[in-house]
């Protein structure tokens, strides 16, 4: 898995250049990661009672949470 | 007859409190309509209520998707659906994870553990996962089971009933004259239909809306009284979540006063049933919305996690009940 954060994990688009606040509020509210960080894929993420899973097809897993 | 709305409140404390008896459609409206300087009272009517036709006990319950992503339906609220470009990929979960699952919720106290697809309604698939994964959790945790998997047939309500699912989920979610400009591919009639299946194959009925998709007061009225009808053992109250990529994504998250509002109205519309505080609450109300709720006629609450977003942690929840008093139903109550 890279750990190089070049994508927005709440919209997939590049950090660069753009402003992500309103990811960054919904991913510290309500959402686990969206898309991968490193390649801006869609994660496949199963949110479970008490956490969650996040997996790129392509980089790997791309995070597992307790909450 | 109409309702004057300052005399709302004086009504019900007659009519429903003492009486029993919930609001009628014309009535709900007039709560929905009560001033903000109104609402601490129309509030605490709906606590005492719920006090006096369900006791201080609160149904802990925790919810999971073993199907995500991928519905061919067009719930316009819905980021499941396969027909808009949502973050949602399709997943589906495995049986140790499921039970894991149900094994983590049955740890918060709770008595009800939901599993829940995002389908139209199951097919053989998924009817066989759900047996496989009910024994699995029978035989690892003690917890009551339900499901909430669409549409049904009348062949798929009793296998259900065979597999001992205690209660099912299907909601309304909106008004019957509102339902068409958030759903297309099937009807409110279907729901409907489903529902009546449920009832008659002996399980729980648990029937609840989305709150703000659009919908106004009197189709909220209209909503309160459809689900009073229909009389269900639990109604699940949401409060829209906009999610990205869905038609209803631009929609404003709706006001805690007004949610406030609709709680009330619903509790005194329906003085004995189960009434969840469900998904959006987080949004809506922020973390005072739980205190808010269960002193304003909820009764029960999701914890943890919704399907595909994060909800508060529970122990938050479970800490708030226990400051107010209010003890967890236990498992032996329920059935």
């Amino acid at each position: 898995m890279s750990t190089t954060a070049a994508h927005c994990d709440g919209c997939g688009t590049p950090l660069a250049g753009a402003d992500h606040a309103r990811c960054r509020a919904r991913r510290a509210a309500t959402d686990p990661p969206r898309y991968c960080a490193a390649c801006g894929r869609k994660l496949v993420v199963q949110v479970l009672p008490a956490g969650w899973t996040a997996r790129c097809v392509r980089c790997g897993e791309a995070g597992v949470a307790a909450r | 007859m109409t309702v004057i709305q300052s005399d709302v409140l004086d009504v019900a404390r007659r009519q429903v409190l003492e009486g029993g008896e919930g609001l009628r459609e014309e009535q709900v409206l007039a709560v929905l309509r009560l001033p903000e300087e109104a609402l601490q009272d129309a509030l605490a009517l709906a606590h005492e209520v719920r006090l006096r036709w369900c006791g201080p006990e609160v149904e802990v319950e925790g919810i999971v998707s073993v199907k995500t992503g991928g519905c061919p339906e067009d719930c316009h609220f819905c980021s499941q659906s396969g027909r808009f470009e949502t973050p949602v990929r399709a997943v589906r979960l495995d049986i140790g994870s499921l039970v894991e699952a149900a094994r983590q919720t049955a740890q918060t106290g709770a008595t009800e553990f939901c599993i829940v697809a995002a389908v139209r309604g199951p097919d053989e698939r998924l009817m066989a996962q759900v047996s496989e994964g009910i024994e699995a959790i029978r035989a690892a945790v003690d917890i009551n089971i339900a499901c909430s998997l669409g549409i049904l047939t009348a062949q798929q309500a009793q296998e259900l009933e065979d597999m001992g699912v205690h209660r099912y989920n299907h909601n309304l979610e909106t008004a019957r004259s509102h339902f068409a400009k958030v759903v297309t591919t099937h009807s409110w009639e279907d729901r409907w239909a489903t529902l009546q299946l449920v009832r008659e194959h002996g399980m729980e009925v648990c029937c609840g809306a989305i709150v703000g998709m659009g919908e106004t007061l009197a189709q909220r009225a209209e909503l309160a009284a459809q689900l009073a009808a229909l009389a269900p053992d639990e109604v699940p109250m949401n409060f829209l979540d906009p999610r990205p990529g869905t038609p209803l994504a631009d929609l404003p998250v709706v006001e805690a006063p007004d949610a406030l509002r609709a709680i009330a109205a619903f509790r005194l519309a329906m003085p004995r049933t189960v009434l969840r505080f469900a998904g959006g609450r987080e949004l809506t109300f922020g973390d005072l919305g739980a205190r808010d709720g269960v002193l304003g006629g909820i009764n029960a609450i999701i914890v943890g996690n919704y399907l595909t977003t994060l909800g508060r942690d529970p122990q938050e929840d479970l800490d708030l009940l226990d400051e107010l008093s209010m003890p967890v139903k236990a498992l032996s109550e329920t059935l």
